[in-house]
């Protein structure tokens, strides 16, 4: 009884999250990352004459970049509290969570530090995007022969 | 005309998780994850293919794809090493982005120290 009454205390007094600005704010961020990316394929494919499918490779190994390199200045953080799910969804969230990642614990030493926690974070994603993909394809090699 | 399909595409993905994460108890982690399940659960009947046709680079950069790539890779190596194929090609098209990420990542991690 004493911790229900104490919850609805702690819900009134907490600043209430603009919940349309925020999705609005995702929308507009990852709809310019997509045109961004859209963008640089074009780029690659007409001034550089890369097919276009290496074309996609190379602007996410741009995208990847940027992201490791504003988040190790500490730009990334300001950026993710404006554009919210924007700048998390598209890969650049994949590269941010393995950069600050290894800078946290950049003072347990090489091993211990870096080694053990580069996928900290990233390694939800790739665990449960590897054991999907097996039982997926799994599914689709038997039914309909890869 | 893919510019505005690449900016709907990608903006509505993002917005589809910021709806998530405002009105569930789910963290960013849950959500990528889902979204990662979910792209590679659209591959087993070919359809992030046709997305990825039709939408362009806007479709490639959101982390559905990784989970797409995950699968297409596996199954384009069942084709010459049968069975084996799936664990073989697993990292195929994935495995630029996971080592760029990793290198960047090391590098700059040796040359910037930690905000706070």
């Amino acid at each position: 009884m004493e911790s229900k009454k104490y919850q609805k205390i702690v819900d009134k007094h907490q600043p209430k999250e603009p919940k349309t600005f925020n999705l609005l704010a995702a929308f507009i961020t990852g709809g310019i990352i997509g045109l961004l990316a859209n963008l640089l394929i074009d780029v690659y494919t007409y001034y550089f004459h890369i097919p276009t499918k290496t074309a996609g490779i190379y602007m996410l190994i741009t995208f990847i970049f940027l992201a490791c390199l504003l988040t190790a200045i500490g730009v990334f953080n300001n950026l993710v509290k404006k554009g919210k799910m924007g700048f998390i969804i598209p890969i650049t969230g994949f590269a941010h969570s393995m950069q600050s990642a290894i800078l946290d614990y950049k003072k347990e030493g090489p091993i211990y530090g870096f080694g053990s926690n580069v996928f900290k974070l990233a390694g939800s994603v790739i665990l449960y995007g590897v054991v999907s993909a097996y039982i997926f394809a799994m599914i689709r090699y038997l039914i309909f022969g890869g | 005309m893919t510019y505005i399909y690449s900016f709907l595409f990608c903006g509505l993905l993002c917005l589809i998780a910021q709806a998530i994460i405002d009105n569930t108890k789910l963290s960013a982690g849950h959500v990528t994850s889902i979204f990662v399940v979910a792209g590679a659960f659209l591959d087993i009947f070919s359809i992030y293919d046709k997305i990825i046709e039709f939408v362009g680079g806007g479709a490639l950069i959101p982390i559905t794809s990784f989970g797409h790539s995950l699968i297409h890779g596996a199954l384009e190596r069942t084709t010459d090493s049968g069975f084996l194929g799936i664990a073989m090609g697993m990292f195929d098209l994935t495995a630029t982005g996971i080592t760029s990420a990793i290198v960047f990542s090391f590098i700059f991690a040796l040359i910037f120290r930690p905000k706070n």
